[in-house]
C-alpha cells in the first residue's frame, strides 16, 4: 500500500500600493510621474463617467448601465499593462478598461442607448460579453491564433467571481493551457454576482487557485492597488506572450449596483460597503501620489475639469449620434451580404414603416420572385 | 477531370484542398488529429498539414467559442464537432457569439468558421448521436447551414462554406458517407451557399428534401409502382433558403411534398410550406404534404427505421399529395 502526496499547490497574493498609501518599491512597476498621472486620470475618468451615467439613466436617458466603481484600479492596471495592438476581451463592466483602451465614451453611452454603434470594434477590442463567461472562449481563441501564427502577442480576458462558476470558464482555461494560448485571464472579484456572495459562489478558497486544476499559473493581487494590477498583468503578459497563460484574481468590491436596475441594499448592508471606504482604489492612489509630490490640489482641481469637460461633450455627442438611428440598418450587417430573404424583409420594413430610404428592387425582394407569384398576378390564376 | 469518391472522401478532399490554397484555414476538433476523426474525414489531413491540424480538448463549447476568437482575428476555422447531437453543449457559443458577432459591431468583426458536424440517423448510432437539428440553426440569425446530399455537392458546398465570411453549420449525413461512389470533380469546385438544386425535373408533383433524405426521396419517385412524373429538389442549404427554386417548381407541379428526418412540429417543412402559401397559394391543387420523423425523442436503433422517413412512406406522401 502507498499513499503519498502527489499534488500540492500555493497561490500568492501581490500588493505594491498599500491601503494607507505606501508603495512596496519591490512590487510596483517603473513608471515616471506623466505615466503615475494618466493611471490616475483614467480612474477618475471612469468613476465620473459612471456617476454621469447612472445619473442619465436615472433620467430615462440611457438604458440598463453597468457601473465599474470601485473597481477602477483591477481594470486600469490590467488594461495598461496590455500593449495597443493586443486585443482586449471584455465583460459587460469594463468601462475603465474601455477608457484606458483609448475608447471614446460617447461609444460607451451608445452602447448604452442600446445602439450597436458602440459595440462597433475601434482597435482590437472585443464588444462587451453580455452572457456571463463565455467570452473568456473567444481571447483563448485568439491567443491559441497568436501561438499558431508564431506572434509574441497575448489577448486579455476579463470576467468576474460568478463567472468562475461557469463550465466556459474553466473550458477556457484548460484548453488555453492545452494549446500554450498566449492568454490572460482576469478575474475581477468584486465580491458579489448580483445578490451571491462570494462565499456562496465556490467553496475554493480563492478563485486564482482554479487555474490549477487547468494546469496554468493562477495569481491574487489587491485589484484596488492599481501599481500591484498593473505589475502582476506586465508579469503575466510577459509568460502568455511565451505560451504560458495565467489567471489572475483581482481582489476588488463594487461599490455601487451591479446594474442601475438592481439595488444592492436588499443583499448586503451599510456597514460592509463603508468597509471599503479606506480601500477605495482612488483615494488610496491619491495619497500615494500627493505623498510623493506628483499630485497636488491644484494639478487635481485641472485633472477634474478637463474630466467635466471631456465629459459634458461626449454626452453632447452621444445624444446627437442618438438622433441619427436608423432602424433599417438592424438589417444590414447580420451577414457579409444580406441574403434575398433579409433584402425582402428589409423592403417590407421600409414600405410598412416608411423608415430609411425608399428599396430599390435591387434591394429589396427580388422582381422576378414577385412578378411570378405575386399578390396580384398570381392568385386566382 | 472527376474521380469516383465517397462523400467523407470528398469532405476530406475539399478540407485538404482548401487549407493548400489559403493558410489561414485551420482544422481542429475532437480526435481530428492523429486517428482522422471518427468518420475518418479528417484521415492523414495532419500529414499534409501539420501546423494546421490539431486535436481540441474534449470541450464543444470550447471548440466553438475558440473559433469566434480565432475567426474574428484573421484565422478561417473549421471546427469538427463530432457528432451534431453534441454541440448542445456549446450551443450559446453559436447563439450568443458566432451568429451575432458581426450585427453587434456592425460589420467590424466577424466569424468566418465552419463547423462541421455529422447528423442524422441511420447507422445503428448510441443514444443521442441521430438528430436532425437543422430547423433550430435556421432559427438562429447570422448564421447559414448546409446540408449536403452527395459527394460532389459536399465538395462544393464545403469549399464554399469554408470561403463564406460568415458562420456556416455543415451537416454531414452520416448515413450518406459511404453509400456510394460518385463523380467528384477533382481540384477547384464550388457550389454556392444559398442554392437550391433540381435533381429530378417532373411535371406532376414536387418533392423537397435535403441530406440524407434526398437519395430516399428520388428512390421513391423511381419506384415503378409510383404513377406520377415527379420533380425532386434538393435543398443543399437549409438557411438561407432558395424558396425562387421551391416556388418555380411548385407553380409548374402544382403539388408537394416536404420530406425531413427532424420531428414534424415546427421543423422546417412548417417553413417551406409557410412559403409556399405566401407566394405560390393558388397554384396548389391539393394541400402540402410533409413527411417527417415523428415528435418523439430519435429512438434507439431497434427503433430507428421505423422512425426514419424511407422510400416507401415518402411514396404514400406522394400519393396523398396526387390524390386530393
Amino acid at each position: 500500500m502507498t499513499r503519498e502526496r502527489v499534488a500540492e499547490f500555493s497561490v500568492e497574493y501581490v500588493q505594491a500600493l498599500d491601503e494607507s498609501g505606501e508603495v512596496d518599491s519591490a512590487e510596483a512597476p517603473d513608471l515616471d510621474d506623466e505615466e503615475l498621472l494618466e493611471l490616475y486620470r483614467l480612474m477618475r475618468l471612469s468613476r465620473r463617467m459612471d456617476e454621469r451615467a447612472v445619473a442619465l439613466q436615472r433620467r430615462g436617458e440611457l438604458g440598463t448601465y453597468a457601473p465599474g466603481v470601485g473597481q477602477e484600479a483591477a481594470q486600469v492596471g490590467s488594461a495598461t499593462a496590455l500593449a495597443p495592438e493586443e486585443w482586449m476581451v471584455p465583460s459587460f463592466r469594463e468601462g475603465a478598461a474601455f477608457l484606458a483602451r483609448g475608447a471614446p465614451i460617447h461609444r460607451i453611452l451608445w452602447y448604452a442607448m442600446g445602439m450597436e454603434e458602440g459595440a462597433e470594434v475601434a482597435g482590437p477590442n472585443f464588444p462587451p460579453s453580455i452572457p456571463v463567461g463565455s467570452q473568456a472562449l473567444h481571447a483563448a481563441g485568439i491567443g491559441w491564433g497568436k501561438e499558431i501564427a508564431g506572434e509574441e502577442e497575448a489577448a486579455l480576458v476579463y470576467f468576474g467571481d460568478g463567472a468562475t462558476s461557469e463550465g466556459d470558464v474553466y473550458e477556457a482555461m484548460n484548453v488555453a493551457g492545452a494549446l500554450d494560448a498566449h492568454v490572460v485571464f482576469v478575474c475581477q472579484n468584486n465580491q458579489w454576482a448580483i445578490s451571491t456572495p462570494r462565499e456562496s459562489q465556490t467553496r475554493a478558497e480563492t478563485i486564482a487557485q482554479k487555474a490549477v486544476a487547468a494546469g496554468i499559473e493562477g495569481v491574487q493581487v489587491d485589484g484596488n492597488d492599481v501599481l500591484g494590477t498593473r505589475a502582476v498583468t506586465r508579469d503575466a503578459l510577459e509568460s502568455a506572450r511565451q505560451g504560458d497563460p495565467v489567471l489572475i484574481e483581482a481582489l476588488t468590491y463594487r461599490r455601487s449596483m451591479h446594474t442601475t436596475s438592481d439595488d444592492p441594499r436588499v443583499y448586503r448592508t451599510e456597514e460592509e460597503e463603508t468597509g471599503w471606504d479606506a480601500r477605495d482604489p482612488i483615494v488610496r492612489f491619491e495619497q500615494y501620489l500627493e505623498a510623493e509630490s506628483i499630485l497636488d490640489e491644484e494639478r487635481a482641481a485641472d485633472i477634474a475639469e478637463d474630466i467635466e469637460a471631456l465629459i459634458a461633450d461626449e454626452i453632447d455627442r452621444a445624444k446627437e449620434g442618438q438622433k441619427r438611428v436608423v432602424p433599417a440598418e438592424m438589417f444590414d450587417y447580420v451577414f457579409a451580404e444580406p441574403t434575398p430573404e433579409l433584402r425582402r424583409q428589409k423592403a417590407e420594413f421600409e414600405r410598412e414603416e416608411g423608415d430609411g430610404e425608399v428599396a430599390t428592387p435591387e434591394e429589396g425582394m427580388s422582381g422576378e420572385e414577385r412578378a411570378g407569384g405575386g399578390e396580384v398576378s398570381g392568385r386566382g390564376e | 477531370m472527376a474521380n469516383e469518391i465517397r462523400l467523407v472522401e470528398a469532405i476530406r478532399q475539399a478540407l485538404d484542398e482548401e487549407m493548400g490554397r489559403d493558410d489561414s484555414v485551420l482544422v481542429y476538433g475532437e480526435d481530428v488529429g492523429v486517428s482522422g476523426g471518427v468518420f475518418r474525414a479528417t484521415k492523414e489531413l495532419r500529414d499534409e498539414h501539420p501546423d494546421r491540424v490539431y486535436d481540441a480538448p474534449l470541450a464543444e463549447a470550447a471548440i466553438l467559442g475558440l473559433g469566434v476568437g480565432l475567426g474574428a482575428t484573421g484565422f478561417r476555422p473549421v471546427a469538427e464537432i463530432q457528432f451534431a447531437s453534441f454541440v448542445y453543449q456549446g450551443f450559446h457559443q453559436l447563439q450568443q457569439h458566432a451568429a451575432r458577432l458581426r450585427s453587434r459591431t456592425r460589420g467590424t468583426l466577424g466569424v468566418p468558421m465552419t463547423i462541421r458536424m455529422p447528423y442524422g440517423g441511420g447507422i445503428r448510432a448510441l443514444e443521442l448521436h441521430s438528430e436532425s437539428f437543422e430547423a433550430g440553426y435556421a432559427h438562429l440569425p447570422g448564421l447559414k447551414t448546409v446540408v449536403p446530399s452527395n459527394p460532389a455537392d459536399a465538395k462544393g458546398l464545403l469549399t464554399s462554406a469554408v470561403r463564406d465570411p460568415d458562420p456556416v453549420v455543415f451537416l454531414e449525413p452520416t448515413s450518406r458517407y459511404r453509400a456510394s461512389r460518385e463523380s467528384v470533380p477533382e481540384g477547384e469546385h464550388t457550389v454556392p451557399l444559398g442554392e437550391a438544386n433540381v435533381v429530378r425535373e417532373g411535371e406532376d408533383v414536387t418533392v423537397v428534401a435535403w441530406g440524407a433524405m434526398l437519395a430516399e426521396a428520388l428512390s421513391a419517385v423511381d419506384d415503378g409502382d409510383l404513377d406520377a412524373d415527379a420533380e425532386v429538389v434538393d435543398l443543399r442549404t437549409v438557411s438561407p433558403m432558395d424558396s425562387k427554386t421551391i416556388l418555380n417548381s411548385v407553380r409548374k407541379t402544382g403539388r408537394c411534398v416536404v420530406v425531413h428526418e427532424a420531428p414534424r412540429t415546427a421543423g422546417l417543412a412548417a417553413e417551406i410550406i409557410a412559403r409556399i402559401n405566401d407566394d405560390a397559394l393558388y397554384y396548389l391543387e391539393a394541400p402540402v404534404e410533409r413527411v417527417t420523423g415523428y415528435d418523439v425523442p430519435f429512438p434507439l436503433f431497434a427503433r430507428e427505421e421505423a422512425y426514419r422517413p424511407d422510400a416507401e412512406r415518402i411514396r404514400r406522401g406522394i400519393e396523398r399529395a396526387l390524390s386530393r
